[in-house]
This record gives C-alpha cells, sequence and structure tokens, in this order.
C-alpha cells in the first residue's frame, strides 16, 4: 500500500499531464496541508484506486497504449502497487500494454452475432484495404446497425461513426402501442441534451412525488409492483432496495449498471443516449429510497454518445440542484460518478463491475455476502440497470396498480427487446409481457427471408426454432420454455445462415471473456470452444465429445462463481438440440 | 501505569477499535507484527492518527499525519485534553466515579489553547482541534506508544500526559479502548514482569515492601538487599563514581546501545571486571573479562517469553545449542553453585512452579494450561481464570474493586533538555528501521534488499541550505563528538530534523552524537533529541549510499 516499489521506467511529459488531469479532479488521496499535516489514510487510498481506471483511460487515449513508464507514473501517484497495476492494465480489451508502432486511431469492428452474419469480415478486410487501423471486437452494443463500428481516439476523442447520421433512429424502432408506453415515451420527442425540454416532458416529477411520498413508501410501491431486474437475473428489485435501506446508516452506494456488454444487447445504450435525464432522476430516487449518498454510472467505454450525454445531464443536474448536498430540498445529500468501463463483458456482473470501479480486476467475488449488505468498497449498495430504473419513475407516478395493469400477474410492465439480425427494422421495441414472441418480430416489420432460429437473451441465451413463435415473452413462460428472455435480445438468423460459425463464436466469446479467476469457467469455455471448432472441422462429432459438451455444462453450472460461466453453455447446446448445428 | 507494568489491551483489541492514535512510534517498521494486527483496524474502518516528528512509513498510514516538534508532546496532549474539556467532550460520570484530581488538573491545562500549541508543535489548530474530537467522541479509542514518547528526559511526564487523555474520555478498563506502549522484543515484557527491574520482585512486587520481602526470602531461602537496585544510567553514575566496579552483562550491548557512547566505553573500560553473557560477541563482549556464551532463548532454550498484552506463552528447544553456547539459567546455576550458592529448581517447569507460588499475577497460570490454552495473559490469580484481555477493568466497577481512583497528573511543557544553538543548530532523532535491530548484533550478519538507516536523512531544502549532495559524506557533530556519515535527501522529513539509525555502530557510531540527559524516574536516556551541525567535509566524495553487502563485522 504504501511501500511501493515502482520500477525504472518513466513517464512523458505527455502522459503525466493526462494522469494528473485525472487526479486533479478528484480531491486527492494524500494531501500535504502544511509540512507538518498530511491528510492520506485508508479510506482516502481506497478512493483514489478507484481514478486508476480512469487514469489508464487517459494514458491510452494519450499514447495509443499504456507505456510501463505511465503505468509507472499511474501506480505512483495513485499508491498502487505497479503489479496490480499491470494486472488492471491488461485486463480489458481496450487497453494495449504493448507498443503499437502508430499513433492512429483504432477502428473496432465487432465480429458477433448479428455483425457477424452481416459482414464483420467484408467491412474488416474494406477497412484494411484503406489503411486504416482495425481491431476485431467482441460486440460493440450497436446490433441494430451491423455490422457495428467503433473509433478508439488517438488525439482525437472516441466516437461512433454510426451516431453522427442515426441520432433518431428509435423514432421508427420504438413501439407505440396502446397509449404512452413508459419506457420509450420520450425517445425522440425531448432533446436529451436540455433539462428544460426533460422536465416540461415531466422530468423529475417522480424524484419530487418520490420525496413526498417518503422512502418506505416508495420502496413499498416499487415491491408492490413486483418490479424484476431487467438485466437477466430477473432479481426482485423492492427486495434488493429494501435490503440496502435496512442495513445501518453508514456509506451507502447506488450503481446503475450501464455496461452492457451481453452480445445483442443495445437497449440501455438507446436510453441513455436518448433520455440520460430520465437515467440520472432514477438513479437519484433509488439513492433517496435506500439511503445512498453516492450513485455511480458504470458505462461501457464503446458508449462515447451516451457517455457525453449523462456527463452532461449530470452536470446539468448538479446545477439545478437536482444532486448535491441537499436534493431538491429533501435533506438528502446525493451525487453521481461516472466511470468508463474499458471492455470486458465480466464486468456486467455486478460484483466485478465493483472491482472495476474500485480499481481491480474486474472478477466477480464470491456471494454470499450479497451486494445489499457488502457491495461497492465492502459498504450496502444496489444495483440496477437502466431500463429497470426507468421502471420506478411510472411506478411512483403512478402506483403500483397502475403498473401491474400491463403484463402478466408474474410478469407486470413492459419489457424493451433489441432485435436485430434478420428482421425489417431492426431495434429496440417496448412491449407489454405477454406478447407472443411472433407479434413482436411482425412489430419489427417481420423477418426477412425464412426463419431459422432466434436468439433469444444474448450470448448468455439460448436459441428457439421457428414453433417458439406462439411463445408469450413472460419470465415464467420462457423458463417453462427452457429458454430466457435474459436482457431483452432477439437476434434473428434466416435460413441463408451457416449456424456452425455463428455458434463457434458464441463460444469464442466466453472463452475470451472468462476471468480465469474460477477454474470450471475457464477450463470449460476454452474446451468447449475447442470442441466447436472441431465441429467446424468435421462436419459431426462423436457421441463422446458431445457428452462432454453437457458434462462441462453441468460442471460450469455447479460450481462457476458466476453468471458467466453459469450460462456460457446455453446456446451451443441449445443449437444442439435443435439441430442447427453438428446435423452433418 | 494505574499501578501496573503493561500495556492495557490485547492484540486483537485494536482490531476493533474505532480511532487509532499512534503516538511517538514507528510500529510499521519497529514492531511489523503489532502493525498487522493495527492494519486489520484501519482495514475495519478505524480512523488513525499518527503523531510523530517524521512522516515515517506508519504515518504514512493514517489518516492525519501530525508532525510535532522532536519533545512536544506534552504540549500537544494537554492541547488535546484542553479541547475535549471546552468541546464538552468529557467522561464526566467516569472522571468522577474513577478518577481524583481533575480540578487541578483542569486548570493546568488551561494554558495550552489550541492557538499556543499549534505555536509549540508547529502543527495547525484546526488538526489538534481534529484528533481531540475524533479521540473523544470514538466508542473506542488506543492511544499507542513506544520510544518516541518514552526517549526523553521527561519520558515519565509524556506518558502521563497521555494516560491523562483516557482518563478523561473513559478510554481504559474497556474492550478496543486502552493505552498500550508497545514493547520492541519479544519477551521485553516478560522481563520486567520476571524481576528484570531494580525495584521489583517478580511479578511487580516492591522490593521495600517488607512483607513481599518476607515472602520471597522463605521461598529463596536468603535474606534479601531491601534496598532497591540501580538501573543502566544510575549504574553508569556509579562507574563513573567509582562505586561499582563490577558489572555482569545478559544479552546487552551498552558499549554500542549506550547514549553518548564515548563516555559509555570509557566507563565499562574502567571496571574491575566485565563479565558478559550473550549469544554473540558484541563490542561490550569484546571488552570483557569473561565471556559466557549462551544458547538463544528462541529454538534453542526451554521456558517462557511475555509479549507486549502480556501473554505468557512457552517457547521449546528445536535445536542444540552450538559449540559451547548453554543456556542462560544453566550458566547462572552453576556460577550460583561454583560460589557456594544453590538457586533452587534447575528445570524450567519447576522454576515456573516457584514463580507461580510467588507471583499472584501468575498464580493460575499452570505449566499445562500455558501449553494447552496457547498462553495466558497476566494476571491470572487462579486456575479458573481465563486471564485478561485487558487491564483496568476496575475503574469501572461500583466499588472500583477496592482501590482508590486513578490520579489525573499534571505534566507540563518543557521540550529537549538540549536545546538548538547556533552552533549546533539541527535537531537529530533516532529511531530504527524495519530490517534491523537495535546495534545490529542479531540484524546485521544478514543481507536485506531494503536497508537503509546508516545516513544521516535531511529535507531537500536543508539540504540545498548546506549545500549537499544525496549521498555524499559529511562531518556530523554534537556538543558530545562528531561523525562521519552519508546525507540521505528525504522528503518526508520536516526541515531543521536530521534522522538517523544507530544500527550499524561499526559503520557510523551514531550513538556518539545522541544526548546524555535523561529521566530520573525512568532512567531512559534522550536519544530522541540531541543538537548536531552538519559541516561539509574538507574534500567531499560523493558516492552513493549503499547498502553494507554483507555482516557488520563478526565483532558486532
Amino acid at each position: 500500500m504504501t511501500d511501493l516499489h515502482i520500477g525504472p521506467d518513466t513517464a512523458a511529459d505527455a502522459e503525466r499531464i493526462a494522469v494528473d488531469a485525472v487526479i486533479a479532479a478528484d480531491d486527492g488521496a494524500v494531501v500535504a496541508e502544511t509540512e507538518r499535516l498530511v491528510r492520506g489514510g485508508k479510506a482516502r487510498r481506497d478512493e483514489r484506486r478507484t481514478l486508476l481506471l480512469p487514469a489508464l483511460h487517459a494514458l491510452q487515449h494519450e499514447a495509443g497504449w499504456i507505456s510501463p513508464g505511465g503505468l509507472n507514473y499511474a501506480a505512483e501517484r495513485l499508491g498502487v502497487p505497479p503489479a496490480e497495476a499491470y494486472g488492471v492494465a491488461t485486463f480489458y480489451e481496450m487497453f494495449r500494454t504493448d507498443d503499437p508502432g502508430h499513433a492512429e486511431s483504432v477502428t473496432h469492428v465487432c465480429v458477433d452475432g448479428a455483425c457477424q452474419v452481416a459482414g464483420a469480415d467484408d467491412r474488416i478486410a474494406a477497412l484494411e484495404a484503406e489503411g486504416r487501423h482495425v481491431h476485431r471486437s467482441p460486440c460493440l452494443g450497436q446490433c441494430e446497425r451491423a455490422p457495428a463500428l467503433f473509433i478508439q481516439g488517438r488525439g482525437e476523442p472516441d466516437s461512433v461513426p454510426a451516431d453522427e447520421t442515426d441520432l433518431f433512429a428509435h423514432r421508427q424502432s420504438a413501439k407505440r402501442g396502446n397509449g404512452a408506453l413508459p419506457l420509450t415515451d420520450r425517445l425522440g420527442t425531448t432533446d436529451p441534451n436540455d433539462l428544460d425540454s426533460y422536465r416540461a416532458a415531466g422530468g423529475y416529477a417522480a424524484l419530487a412525488r418520490a420525496i413526498e411520498l417518503g422512502s418506505d413508501a416508495v420502496i413499498e410501491a416499487v415491491t408492490q409492483a413486483g418490479l424484476s431486474g431487467r438485466g437477466g437475473a430477473a432479481f426482485p428489485t423492492g427486495i434488493k432496495w429494501r435490503g440496502v435501506a435496512d442495513q445501518p446508516s453508514g456509506p451507502k452506494h447506488v450503481v446503475a449498471n450501464c455496461d452492457e456488454s451481453e452480445p445483442g444487447t443495445f437497449k440501455d445504450r438507446i436510453l441513455m443516449e436518448n433520455d440520460p435525464f430520465a437515467v440520472i432522476e432514477a438513479l437519484t430516487l433509488a439513492g433517496y429510497a435506500t439511503g445512498a449518498q453516492r450513485g455511480w454510472l458504470y458505462i461501457r467505454g464503446e458508449y462515447p454518445l451516451a457517455t457525453a450525454r449523462l456527463q452532461n445531464a449530470i452536470a446539468q443536474a448538479r446545477e439545478a440542484g437536482l444532486l448535491g448536498s441537499d436534493v431538491m430540498g429533501s435533506g438528502h445529500g446525493f451525487d453521481i460518478e461516472l466511470r468508463r468501463g474499458a471492455g470486458a463483458d465480466i464486468c456486467g456482473e455486478e460484483s466485478a463491475r465493483f472491482n472495476s470501479i474500485e480499481g481491480y480486476r474486474g472478477e466477480p467475488r464470491n456471494k454470499p455476502p450479497f451486494p445489499t449488505t457488502h457491495g461497492l468498497f465492502s459498504q450496502p449498495t444496489a444495483i440496477n440497470n437502466p431500463e429497470t430504473l426507468l421502471n420506478v419513475l411510472g411506478i411512483v407516478l403512478h402506483g403500483a396498480e397502475a403498473y401491474r395493469s400491463r403484463g402478466t400477474e408474474r410478469s407486470p410492465g413492459t419489457k424493451l427487446y433489441c432485435l436485430s439480425g434478420a428482421v425489417a427494422r431492426p431495434g429496440l421495441y417496448e412491449v407489454e409481457f405477454g406478447t407472443p414472441l411472433g407479434d413482436v418480430l411482425e412489430e419489427a416489420g417481420g423477418v426477412t427471408g425464412n426463419l431459422q432460429a432466434v436468439l433469444m437473451g444474448g450470448a448468455a441465451g439460448s436459441f428457439v426454432g421457428p414453433d417458439s413463435l406462439g411463445l408469450p415473452l413472460t419470465l415464467e413462460d420462457a423458463r417453462e420454455a427452457g429458454t430466457t428472455l435474459g436482457s431483452g435480445v432477439i437476434m434473428v438468423f434466416d435460413d441463408t445462415v451457416d449456424m456452425t460459425p455463428v455458434v463457434t463464436r458464441i463460444a469464442e466469446f466466453f472463452r475470451n471473456e472468462s476471468c480465469g479467476q474460477c477454474v470450471p469457467c475457464r477450463v470449460g469455455t476454452v474446451r468447449q470452444h475447442e470442441i466447436m471448432v472441431q465441429l467446424g472441422r468435421q462436419g459431426t462429432l462423436a457421441p463422446e465429445r458431445l457428452e462432454l459438451i453437457d458434462d462441462m455444462a453441468r460442471a460450469m453450472g455447479d460450481a462457476s462463481i458466476c453468471g458467466l460461466g453459469h450460462t456460457a453453455s446455453g446456446a451451443v447446446q441449445s443449437a444442439l438440440r435443435l439441430g442447427l448445428i453438428g446435423r452433418g | 501505569m494505574f499501578g501496573a507494568g503493561g500495556g492495557t489491551s490485547s492484540y486483537t483489541e485494536i482490531e476493533e477499535t474505532d480511532v487509532i492514535v499512534l503516538w511517538g512510534s514507528n510500529a510499521r517498521e519497529a514492531h511489523p507484527i503489532f502493525f498487522h494486527h493495527l492494519m486489520k483496524g484501519i482495514d475495519k474502518g478505524a480512523q488513525m492518527f499518527c503523531v510523530d516528528p517524521r512522516r515515517t512509513s506508519s504515518a504514512k498510514f493514517a489518516d492525519v499525519w501530525l508532525g510535532i516538534e522532536v519533545g512536544s508532546d506534552i504540549a500537544l496532549a494537554n492541547g488535546v485534553a484542553r479541547e475535549i474539556i471546552h468541546a464538552g467532550l468529557t467522561n464526566d460520570e467516569f472522571i468522577a466515579h474513577s478518577t481524583t484530581g481533575y480540578d487541578e488538573f483542569k486548570a493546568s491545562v488551561e494554558p495550552y489553547t489550541l492557538d499556543v500549541v499549534a505555536e509549540i508543535t508547529g502543527v495547525p489548530a484546526e488538526a489538534i482541534r481534529e484528533l481531540a474530537h475524533a479521540y473523544a467522541t470514538a466508542e473506542k479509542a488506543q492511544i499507542l506508544w513506544t520510544l518516541g514518547i518514552t526517549e526523553h528526559h521527561n519520558a515519565v511526564d509524556n506518558v502521563l500526559s497521555l494516560c491523562n487523555l483516557s482518563l478523561l474520555t473513559g478510554h481504559i478498563g474497556r474492550w478496543g479502548s486502552g493505552l498500550v506502549p508497545l514493547r520492541g522484543q519479544n519477551n521485553v515484557q516478560g522481563g520486567g514482569d520476571m524481576g528484570a527491574l531494580p525495584n521489583k520482585f517478580p511479578g511487580f512486587q516492591d522490593v521495600v515492601d517488607p512483607e513481599a520481602r518476607a515472602k520471597f526470602e522463605a521461598v529463596y531461602g536468603t535474606a534479601l538487599n531491601p534496598t532497591p537496585g540501580l538501573h543502566l544510567t544510575l549504574m553508569f553514575e556509579a562507574m563513573e563514581r567509582g562505586d561499582l566496579r563490577a558489572v555482569y552483562v545478559i544479552g546487552e550491548n551498552p558499549a554500542d546501545s549506550e547514549a553518548d557512547i564515548h563516555h559509555a566505553r570509557k566507563m565499562l573500560e574502567g571496571l574491575d571486571i566485565l563479565i558478559v553473557q550473550d549469544i554473540f560477541l558484541t563490542r561490550t563482549a569484546e571488552m570483557a573479562d569473561v565471556v559466557f556464551p549462551a544458547s538463544i532463548a528462541w529454538a534453542e532454550s526451554e521456558g517462557t517469553v511475555t509479549s507486549s498484552e502480556r501473554r505468557v506463552q512457552r517457547v521449546r528447544p528445536a535445536v542444540i545449542p552450538p559449540g559451547q553456547a548453554r543456556h542462560d539459567t544453566d550458566i547462572l546455576i552453576d556460577l550460583a553453585d561454583a560460589m557456594g550458592s544453590e538457586l533452587g529448581p534447575s528445570k524450567p517447569a519447576d522454576m515456573w512452579e516457584e514463580l507461580r507460588s510467588l507471583s499472584p499475577l501468575h498464580k493460575g497460570m499452570t505449566w499445562e494450561r500455558l501449553e494447552s490454552e496457547g498462553g495466558l495473559q497476566w494476571p491470572c490469580p487462579d486456575e479458573d481464570h481465563p486471564g485478561s484481555p485487558f487491564l483496568h477493568g476496575w475503574l469501572w466497577e461500583d466499588d472500583l474493586g477496592g482501590r482508590g481512583p486513578a490520579p489525573f497528573s499534571v505534566v507540563s511543557h518543557e521540550g529537549p533538555k538540549e536545546q538548538l544553538t547556533e552552533e549546533f543548530p539541527w535537531r537529530l532523532t533516532t529511531g530504527r528501521a524495519l530490517d534491523s535491530y537495535n546495534t545490529g548484533v542479531q540484524s546485521g550478519g544478514y543481507e536485506s534488499p531494503i536497508r537503509y538507516g546508516f545516513a544521516l536523512d535531511v529535507n531537500p531544502d536543508d539540504a540545498a541550505q548546506l549545500d549537499v549532495a544525496d549521498g555524499e559524506r559529511v562531518r556530523v557533530s554534537s556538543p558530545r563528538g562528531s561523525v562521519e556519515m552519508a546525507i540521505r535527501i528525504q522528503p518526508d522529513i520536516p526541515r531543521g530534523l536530521t534522522f538517523t539509525t544507530f544500527h550499524f555502530p561499526e559503520l557510523v557510531d551514531s550513538n556518539v552524537l545522541t544526548s546524555d540527559a535523561w529521566d530520573r524516574r525512568s532512567g531512559t536516556a534522550e536519544f530522541k533529541a540531541a543538537s548536531i551541525r552538519i559541516d561539509k567535509l574538507a574534500r567531499p566524495a560523493v558516492r552513493p549510499e549503499s547498502a553494507p553487502t554483507s555482516g557488520v563485522p563478526a565483532g558486532d
């Protein structure tokens, strides 16, 4: 902690300036007030360590890589052992610790799922022919724009080319069913850069109402409404909030999981880009309800537009007294800090995200203890994704009864779906729970071509065949049918697609994203990918190889630390079951 | 303190306390095992204050480091006390029930306003206030200290000033709250417990108490001298007067470790006979007429040691001592035998039984219990007693356990005896480094990649003023002598202060410089505050500081 042994490499001036700029934005872990008074200590060091990820971003952006000298400088300034800093730097897809040998921006091209089918390889070849530096990237969260691109800037900000032309695509893509839909109503109708526009559209009425009701009543309403988490695990939000609120007073946190990295998922990106103030309001409301003083937005590094809009929203909210020492006159102090991820699917796992925010490798923690008691900085923490949070605004404003009037008894409300692949109008759709899968596909203009299969819930989900079009999309029906709604991914494949490379790529994705911490997942995902490669070469698999897949799925399901390992075999197994692959 | 010669608290208590005040201690380096417990406390959320003239590696763990001027501890303690009183944060019920002398004490600290104390200590008033409020309002709080408090000419007053704070707030006699002087060796506590003090029998029973004396005389079968003996510093004065002519040194190296070392060596040289019993041929042993090679207490001997938390633990031999080295007890028994006297039991277990029969603190600790319970903390008055994790719980009892209340002590700031002068304008303080041990007798024989401490640490600004470079050798002089040593430029040390260790007497005889002022009550010399001057050598030979590659020569 304090006995740092820094290696001989030194940072360039520009790297120093970049790191210093990150640290200057913070109040500092070690402050020498006078020659005879220095303030430091563990609390401040913990606080400072959270700046490691931003500092690494700054170095990567400045130099195009994280040089040994730059890393040493960041480690020294932040009081992080250099070996640990290196461990963090090498953890993330967006950071490189070897010299790229050029000073250009790097174009990331998504090679997952819908982008793979839409010709990612051709796109990469074309870009390379233009002399661009290309990085083959896992899902970039832009499946509706396949094949997706993201430019990691050097000397220019990070950017997404499609953002410039595609700002209001959601207007067409959001289903505007019977009456206003709670989550997508404001998309395209309010100015995402302007707090006044948001307030004119009813923004911050929910927070005002919540303060009027008091935190207990808010949590009660959320519980009564039957709201469950929309990230895939479907945990009841009211119980989670109650768990945090019931902890003894002290530092507490609420975290918005804006790190949707599940291949095929882009719903939260569209919410954040087009309704950023709602995310801020809902997180503030969560902080008020749970008694948390600090909110965190952990956002994918590949989402520059959403990042900029959220940062702007935070700044405007602060200025208007909607964040700060006394939120809306409630007496409750609350502020929000934003952290950019750096390309690690595993950081979608809640405890991995805590480690990432704290400046450690984004490896999941064992549970229990659960985040409600030992979350961020081992303090009570409620963590929700933007979709879940936005549901709360409507519940607080209109009551649990109104909320339950949509959807089914066990799956009340509406759900966002990310449609991509072989549909006429890929994009974001909000529909009531209980709507059959076929109807949702129709909303998106129907399947282009003959339907072969639908990947439900993303890479961690499973495939269903054309016989599932009548499946009502609820948590309980999906579970009964042996599939999952997951994070709302509906990725459609027509019968022209050779599924073997698609499923092989899913297996490869898990192999790459496994953090390597626990054995079943570290070994199992590799073996699974090897079997898929073998299948691709041979066309068929011997029965014992097929058995091995099931065997490893059981081992990973039973013994992995986190959900990544638990779900790593779902897509492969379902594809085999449906005969999408391995038919010879 | 309060009539008992031991730290009040168990190691594990610091893991559960709320506020840690580390005062005059670089425990990170000097007490690394204890510091692990302290770090657990920090990890569990304890707030830590560190009071030390240097920003030591321990201070770097603290939430707040207060870098006081050397020797201004009492001013700070009194200022903290006054602030606690004026802010209404005293534990009035505790003061009324368990203490005496509060009114005089209160009046005595009145002059120590935050501003006055800020002026004396050099620490901003706001930080002093913060320390006072954090300590007083914590549910549990501990003050820990070592030689930064006790190696001063007014050591006892320093300790009393800290005791006052615990009495003001009731941070004593409760789990998690206490006063903890850290011991520098695994068995310093045990040495005192067993009567290796000039005025005490085992179990801290007074030599001057006829009843106690009679008890020991009955068991020892001989008359005992009713006059307290001399402590180390008085012994040197007795040597100077010629009253003390024969000295038997067991496991101590005064020819390197005493302050004003030239004087000390002269005294030892002038003795009629000097006997040294040690595991190494120390510098003192080299001067001796007779040397008894001893076995190491750890791994070569059978017996007990007692840690800072008053825990008596068994030690057992694992290897046979080399050559002619023998057990300390065997040497003493044979020596007594040769002199025609019998010392009693010769087996450790039997010696322990005798000790138990004489020391009420240890009465309940059977040899078997020490084994089966993994050590016991005194006091342990009977065989059903579980031992005492902390002391002074009686302060909270309705009848004070039948004792008198604990007294506040009026103490005043004096500052170091040796004031800075035009001739000797720099303050020198001494201390220890992690990988070295006292005079290097036990640690000098090993290589270490992190060794430091043979140079003189100075602040970068001071180095510029002196026009000396890092690694440059300079002449360092005090009113008592001078040595040549290298400069180490150190940003963590305030201007005007210099620091070195005394681990490498063969390389740098730093105790040539240290002050011979000492505390009449504790017998401890003021190692922590000397005045020195720093002169460039006529022809400066610049070379980087480098660690001694292998041991300090065999003689150390």
